[in-house]
């Protein structure tokens, strides 16, 4: 060093050369993706490693490949696409492939189950109505996002059971009965919701009013619906007059998605209300909520199911006897609100302190500071979560079959029966079909939440 | 309010009257069994600039933070703009929204834009039209020379800047008392300054501010009285000058050898 001179200047600049070839065009990308990682001997354990690396690649490849052919072949080349000549199952026999014919002949019950045909626009206008809701809810260009948003989650639920359904609920003797008997409820209900607002306004218990309202609000929208659906739907009955479509008629997708909207309509804001509830100072509504969450999770669906339907009757005066479709939708939207309080909890947790302070010293209220600061927040954090509790439900919705309601996988069951549509292949066709229509719905929702997540984060903007 | 003012301790052409802002008599406060704030009692003026100062864990920030009741009090009274801050949700809501503070964190809602940041308490506490509250908060924002970073997020912006988001976030709810809780303390040196700076402007100004700093330039500068806390009590206040150059108690002095001696 000492005698060395460390004196430097620059004076031409260093040329600016492309890069290397393993840095540029496909040969580049393959060479550092799939070569790069074989090709050193250099040492015994990196030899084995670079021949292990070859064997597994050329094993997923091999794999690869064989599945998509399989698929293929299964699906297209070795497959029955038409029967024109009404063979049903002598014609798919031959092939040995798909029995596309099949899919075609029970289309139909896939998606509407057992609902009449001459009724079915009813369905049908159900579901474009769905679909223009939320591709306007979900599309970022459209306006008035906020209020198309607020018309599916309050009266779309209420249009399509009224349509789906037709007239009165389940004409009878008893309507005014039921009537009677789901008003009380919601009186009842509302009247303890303000007179916990009423004590609460000083702040002091704000904490019971949150307690209650989980229950309440639950309780209230179902009895509450269950109560004004006669009178609206006796309503559209004088008017339209259309035919009452029991809902042990209703199947297929219809089904799924009535039971699964139902899910994430209640779910996220009773799990919401949950989770709240779950961080309260105040004992009584801290436990009544972990007691709950921690029942509702320790239990199978299933067994909710099964009780709900079998057993609930028992626990009700006679008269007030629920839709068994409606038990089975309560029974997944309190599994879903379990599951989502658990997942909106971390959220909040993840929250600094600093954000209810910097709002508290605004003089925000707790609502407003929950409903401005803290949610947008915390949801936004775990917008994974509760698409991931979304898939699990939209999936779940599917154990319904067991209490003999025909959703989109029972009439798969059902139909398979038919011995005229029996074939080898019959069932791999209708399983493939079913898993495609929900793979439709889950990747959408999943990337939908990429997106979402994306366009929120304001972390590193 | 009265606005003809009995000059108690002018200070570079800052005043101060004799209509009391806070008033906090015999007031403690125990975290479980612990008791951090002891027997404490202060007179704020309208008008006022206080610097609080004192070694970590002397209760600083708890003694701020009673006043806009982010921490209950468990004895004593505190009256805020002759408002007496009980467990009534009512009139904390009251002495929260007249009175503004800043953290050593900022605490700015980072989903929200540094416009949004500033109209949200206006619109939804104070019930202004949006359109006003814009306005308010950019004459603000102007005020802390920000106006045009409005539209971006807290994320964003530089430590200082987002500081002085905080000070004007608070301003526009015109409150009538700022509290400061260690604004500078999160900062890089050179950033500093820019928030002082802010701070000065709001003094010259008027505002009755209590700040809970270990800037002393600033409270030579500023302050028209200086505070000193040692295991939750207050153990000495003077006038900056005073306070200073001839500290009277040996806790102070020690204090004073350390932050000013090294
Ligand atoms: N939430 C709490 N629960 C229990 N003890 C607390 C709590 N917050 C603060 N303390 C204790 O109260 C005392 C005073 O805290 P405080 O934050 O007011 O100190 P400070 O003077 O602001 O200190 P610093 O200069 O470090 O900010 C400390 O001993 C602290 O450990
Ligand atoms: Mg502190």
């Amino acid at each position: 060093m000492s005698d060395q001179n460390i004196f430097y200047v620059r004076t031409e600049e260093a040329p600016r050369l492309p890069a290397p070839p393993s840095q540029q065009g496909i040969t580049g990308w393959l060479w550092n993706n799939i070569f790069a990682s074989m090709a050193d001997y250099s040492t015994p354990s990196k030899a084995i490693s670079s021949i292990l690396m070859i064997g597994m690649t050329l094993f997923t490849a091999y794999s690869l490949v064989w599945m998509t052919w399989t698929m293929l072949d299964f699906a297209i080349f070795s497959a029955t696409f038409s029967d024109p000549a009404g063979g049903k199952r002598e014609t798919c026999l031959a092939n040995g492939g798909a029995c596309w014919p099949f899919i075609q002949a029970k289309w139909y019950q896939f998606m509407y189950g057992f609902y009449p045909k001459e009724e079915i626009w009813r369905v049908q206008l159900s579901m474009v109505m769905l679909a223009i809701g939320t591709l306007w809810m979900v599309l970022p260009m459209m306006p008035a996002r906020g209020k198309v948003a607020a018309i599916m989650l309050f009266v779309y639920p209420i249009v399509v059971f009224v349509l789906l359904n037709g007239g009165p609920v389940e004409h009878g003797t008893d309507d005014i009965g039921r009537i009677v008997a789901g008003v009380w409820f919601p009186l009842i209900a509302a009247g303890v919701c303000f007179a916990a607002w009423w004590l609460t306004r000083d702040g002091k218990m704000g904490d019971v009013a949150m307690a209650l309202s989980p229950a309440m609000l639950m309780a209230t929208v179902v009895l509450g619906a269950f109560a004004v659906l006669p009178l609206i739907t006796l309503g559209i009955d004088l008017t339209l007059g259309t035919e009452i479509v029991e809902t042990n008629k209703w199947g297929g997708l219809t089904i799924t998605l009535v039971v699964a909207i139902f899910g994430i309509v209640i779910s996220l804001p009773v799990g919401v209300l949950l989770a709240l509830g779950r961080q309260s100072n105040a004992p009584i509504i801290k436990y009544s909520s972990v007691l709950f969450i921690e029942v509702v999770r320790g239990i199978p669906l299933i067994s909710v199911l099964f009780f709900a339907s079998a057993m609930l009757p028992y626990f009700l005066e006679p008269g007030v006897d629920f839709n068994k479709l409606l038990r089975a939708m309560i029974g997944v939207a309190m599994f879903a609100s379990a599951y989502m309080a658990e997942v909106i909890r971390g959220g909040l947790q993840a929250m600094p302190k600093g954000q209810y302070e910097g709002g508290m010293s605004l003089g925000l209220s707790f609502w407003q500071q929950m409903r401005l600061i803290i949610l947008p927040q915390a949801l936004t954090t775990v917008i994974p979560g509760i698409v991931n509790t979304f898939i699990g439900m939209f999936k779940d919705t599917t154990l319904v079959l067991i209490i003999s309601i025909f959703d989109l996988l029972g009439i798969l069951s059902a139909t398979l029966k038919d011995p005229e549509w029996s074939t080898p292949t019959t069932a791999y066709t209708g399983y493939l079909v079913i898993s495609i229509i929900y793979f439709i719905f889950c990747f959408g929702m999943s990337r939908y939440s990429v997106y979402m997540e994306k366009k929120l984060d304001r972390s590193h903007r | 309010m009265s606005v003809e003012q009995t000059n108690v301790t002018p200070r570079g052409g800052m005043t101060v009257s004799d209509e009391v802002a806070i008033q906090i008599t015999g007031m403690n406060k125990w975290y479980g069994q612990f008791h951090v704030l002891r027997d404490i009692d202060l007179t704020v003026y309208q008008g006022e600039r206080i610097v609080v100062c004192g070694p970590s864990g002397s209760g600083k920030s708890t003694l701020i933070r009673c006043i806009n009741a982010l921490e209950e009090h468990q004895a004593g009274s505190i009256t805020v703009d002759n408002t007496l801050l009980s467990s009534d949700l009512k009139n904390i809501d009251k002495i929260r929204s007249e009175v503004g503070m800043c953290f050593q964190h900022f605490n700015l809602f980072p989903h929200l834009t540094i416009l949004e940041n500033c109209t949200l308490a206006p619109i939804w506490v104070r019930k202004i039209p949006k359109k006003e509250a814009i306005e308010t908060a950019m004459h603000y924002l102007e005020k802390v020379k920000i106006p045009d970073q409005a539209n971006k997020y807290p994320g964003q912006l530089s430590g200082g800047q987002q500081q002085r988001v905080a000070i004007a976030r608070s301003l526009c709810m015109k409150p009538r008392i700022m509290l400061f809780d260690e604004p500078t303390s999160a900062l890089d040196p050179e950033m500093i300054k820019e928030v002082l700076d802010t701070m000065i402007q709001l003094a010259e100004e008027g505002m009755t501010m209590i700040c809970v700093t270990h800037e002393m330039g600033f409270a030579r500068q500023v302050a028209n009285r200086v505070i000193f806390m040692a295991d939750g009590q207050i153990v000495e206040q003077n006038e900056p000058e005073g306070f200073f150059n001839n500290p009277q108690s040996e806790r102070t002095q020690q204090f004073l050898s350390q932050i000013l001696g090294h």
